[in-house]
């Protein structure tokens, strides 16, 4: 299996690749559609819309209150002994984790699943320092083994099948090749727990970051999280800004909406709540507890009152489960750390429209997403404006905005927007074409290359319409009082 | 200026003008009005539908249950506390068993690697349960610290029956939460499981491989629907 890089800027030729690669396409689509249906299952008795409503509001009123909530959340995790770092963008957060490591002059660290920290290469950056970074969930586990990337928010290995996972655990760790799935499971186990005792710190994401009681909450299924933030004597979380809520009451009804969401479970097996370093008297967990809080672009989404929509997800993954580009493309093809549609409207102001240009079109703005969007994000619309943005007709709120504008397209779109609004001009012009359609070229480039050219009517609709009327016996055009 | 102060004063001086907060309304994840029986009945659905085993007992015999377990899954090494009545009770029956009996309330910086390594199971309390999820919920103790939920091979876990409520949020709610949070609270539902080879699921990958849920009952009378 070869190694390979993935960017933004190749999204054209990764896509083609990747629609080219039948075990990519095989593997997403059977995952993809395995996670649709159990989505929907586990609403089955829920007034989901009832639901999501309170979810988009729960996220709404967080928002409307940022800036106090995260100070809220400071002073409660500083009086209960949680040491607050806050970061402009990755870079500045890199430099804190690996601050904190080598004040404790950390070899190893062990890492649950963290978005964030992908999203800053934090690996790489710990790796330079001379600090081994090792990822514990399986999926993250595989992938990293792999030398890749993340493919899926969630699920990070759905790329790969069972044989490639075989493969890659008997070629990097030196177990059998098998289709055995709890010999393989077993194996990353008993691997992954004596680096858990090793482990100098541990670094794990947050999914919900309560003000009220300065709380970290993690959800998982595996148990990593709970070991990753529970046996190293040091525990460092890193999360975004927007990933705050108010009250510990608007826990619940989000995490009812994650999970059945993200992977169709009415409930992960853990649900961890962190809200202090061992106490005195305590028998385990970690001596200091850090949270690093980065903003990276979020403040900047946060300036435009449709841009901020974007902040309210809460990292579920729905959207791509159900985008059917994504679906045919997979994760690796967008070159982002969020692929699919949350992606498309995020990396957008992490990376600036330059490196991301093509992402808002990567969708038939089909609505799919946003139809499931727990939090009722409505992506399309983003999208749109994205698009918007990129060929500078937007608010310019966006880094990048303007990047895809080109003259003959500003100028072509201007004319006929003079033509669709001056009807003498349209009809005489339309009829022109109609008379001249034999000088029509068959090749349109990209356009003709899966498609036929459009071939102009002979004759236009209004004069068909026209002819039919009067045709008609006692045949005239209805007045505006009739059509009513 | 710190980052702090740059990244709050950004948000405060918001370019679109201040944001108004939406009322939110909670019904939707309480008043589900459901009896003992039916709250029972849920939690046992839905934890055993993640590979969560279920064990009645009555209240008075419910260490001879426990015993039952530990020879059927021939546990050797048992992990517990001492001062809760849980665990109190479990060391008085089984101070004659043909097990080991691990103490926990110690650093665990002088025994991981026998705790890692050494010991079958964990036994804890729980604080409750929730029937809508099949979740318990816990928040360890010095005596029953962290680790002996998720480090062990198998966790085995003693609810009073009475002690399942509806829903999560009104957990939260009725035993006020956000008045006192401890270092850790924990909702646990079901064994360690995963997923993330090709959707095959998975179980024990780094947590418990089992998870058993010894539910002690007060009345004779919900013995009958046992």
């Amino acid at each position: 299996m070869s190694v390979q890089t993935y960017t933004p800027r190749e999204f054209h030729r990764q896509a083609h690749d990747a629609l080219g690669n039948p075990q990519i396409r095989g593997n997403f689509r059977k995952a993809m559609d395995g996670l649709m249906t159990k989505r929907r299952d586990s609403f089955g008795d829920w007034d989901l819309e009832t639901l999501r409503e309170l979810g988009a509001n729960i996220r709404l009123r967080a928002l409307a209150k940022l800036p106090d909530l995260l100070e809220r959340l400071e002073a409660n995790c500083q009086a209960n002994g949680i040491r607050v770092h806050w970061a402009e963008d990755g870079e500045e957060a890199c430099r804190i984790i690996r601050e904190i490591c080598q004040a404790h002059e950390a070899r190893s660290v062990i890492k649950g699943k963290s978005m964030v920290s992908e999203e800053m290469h934090l690996n790489a950056h710990l790796e330079a320092a001379g600090i081994e970074a090792l990822e514990s969930d399986l999926g993250e586990y595989l992938v990293q083994l792999n030398e890749q990337t993340p493919s899926h928010i969630i699920m990070p290995a759905i790329h790969l099948n069972t044989d490639e996972i075989s493969e890659i655990l008997h070629e990097k760790t030196g177990t059998e090749r098998t289709r055995d799935v709890d010999y393989m499971t077993a194996a990353a186990r008993q691997q992954l727990r004596e680096r858990f005792m090793a482990a100098d710190v541990g670094i794990s994401g947050v999914n919900f970051a309560v003000a009220e009681t300065g709380t970290l909450c993690l959800v998982e299924n595996e148990g990593n999280g709970r070991m990753t933030t529970t046996v190293p004597p040091v525990h460092i979380a890193v999360t975004g800004i927007e990933k705050v809520v108010e009250h510990l009451r608007d826990v619940p009804p989000l995490y009812a909406l994650l999970t059945r969401s993200a992977t169709g479970q009415h409930v992960t097996t853990y649900f961890n709540m962190i809200s202090s370093p061992r106490k005195e008297g305590e028998h385990d967990g970690p001596k200091e507890v850090h949270l690093v809080l980065v903003d990276s672009g979020r403040s900047r989404i946060y300036q435009d009152d449709e841009l901020l929509d974007t902040l309210r997800c809460i990292r579920c993954g729905a959207c791509m489960n159900h985008c059917p580009v994504y679906t045919r493309v997979g994760g690796h093809a967008y070159g982002t750390t969020y692929p699919g549609p949350i992606g498309s409207i995020l990396s957008p102001h992490m990376m600036g429209l330059e490196e991301t240009r093509d992402l808002p079109t990567a969708s038939s703005l089909c609505g799919a997403c946003g139809e499931v969007c727990p939090v009722k994000i409505p992506i399309p619309d983003l999208l749109v404006r994205l698009r918007r943005e990129a060929v500078g007709e937007g608010r310019g709120n966006v880094p990048g905005a303007g990047v895809k504008r080109t003259r003959k397209e500003a100028a072509a779109w201007k004319s006929y927007q003079w033509l669709a609004t001056h009807p003498g001009a349209w009809r005489s012009g339309t009829a022109v074409v109609g008379r001249l359609k034999a000088l029509m070229p068959a090749k349109l480039g990209a356009w003709t290359e899966y498609r036929t050219a459009p071939e102009p009517a002979g004759r236009t609709l209004h004069a068909l319409v026209k002819q039919h009327q009067a045709d008609k016996p006692g045949g005239r055009t209805p007045d505006k009082e009739e059509r009513r | 200026m710190s980052a702090r102060d740059t990244i709050l004063n950004r948000l405060r001086e918001r370019a679109d003008g201040p944001l108004t907060a939406p009322e939110c309304d909670f019904a939707v994840v309480t008043d589900r009005g459901w009896g003992l029986d039916e709250r029972l009945a849920r939690f046992e659905r839905w934890i055993t539908s993640v590979h969560g085993e279920v064990i009645h007992a009555p209240w008075e015999t419910w260490t001879e249950a426990l015993a039952q377990v530990l020879t059927r899954k021939g546990i050797r090494t048992l992990a517990l506390g001492r001062e809760h009545p849980v665990a109190a009770e479990a060391r008085r029956a089984l101070a004659d068993a043909d097990l080991e009996l691990v103490d926990v309330d110690r650093d665990i910086e002088g025994w991981q690697q026998e705790q890692f390594e050494c010991v079958d199971a964990g036994l804890t309390s729980v604080r409750g349960a929730v029937a809508e999820t099949g979740s318990l919920w816990l928040w360890p103790t010095p005596d029953e610290p962290r680790l002996i939920s998720l480090v062990p091979s198998i966790h085995i876990a003693v609810l009073d029956a009475e002690t399942i409520e509806d829903t999560f949020f009104d957990v939260v709610e009725r035993h006020g939460w956000a008045r006192e949070m401890p270092t850790n609270a924990l909702l646990i539902s079901g064994p360690s499981k995963t997923a993330d080879i090709e959707q095959t699921l998975a179980y024990g990958v780094h947590g418990p491989r089992e998870l058993v849920v010894l539910v002690r009952h007060v009345d004779a009378d919900t013995e009958k629907s046992l």
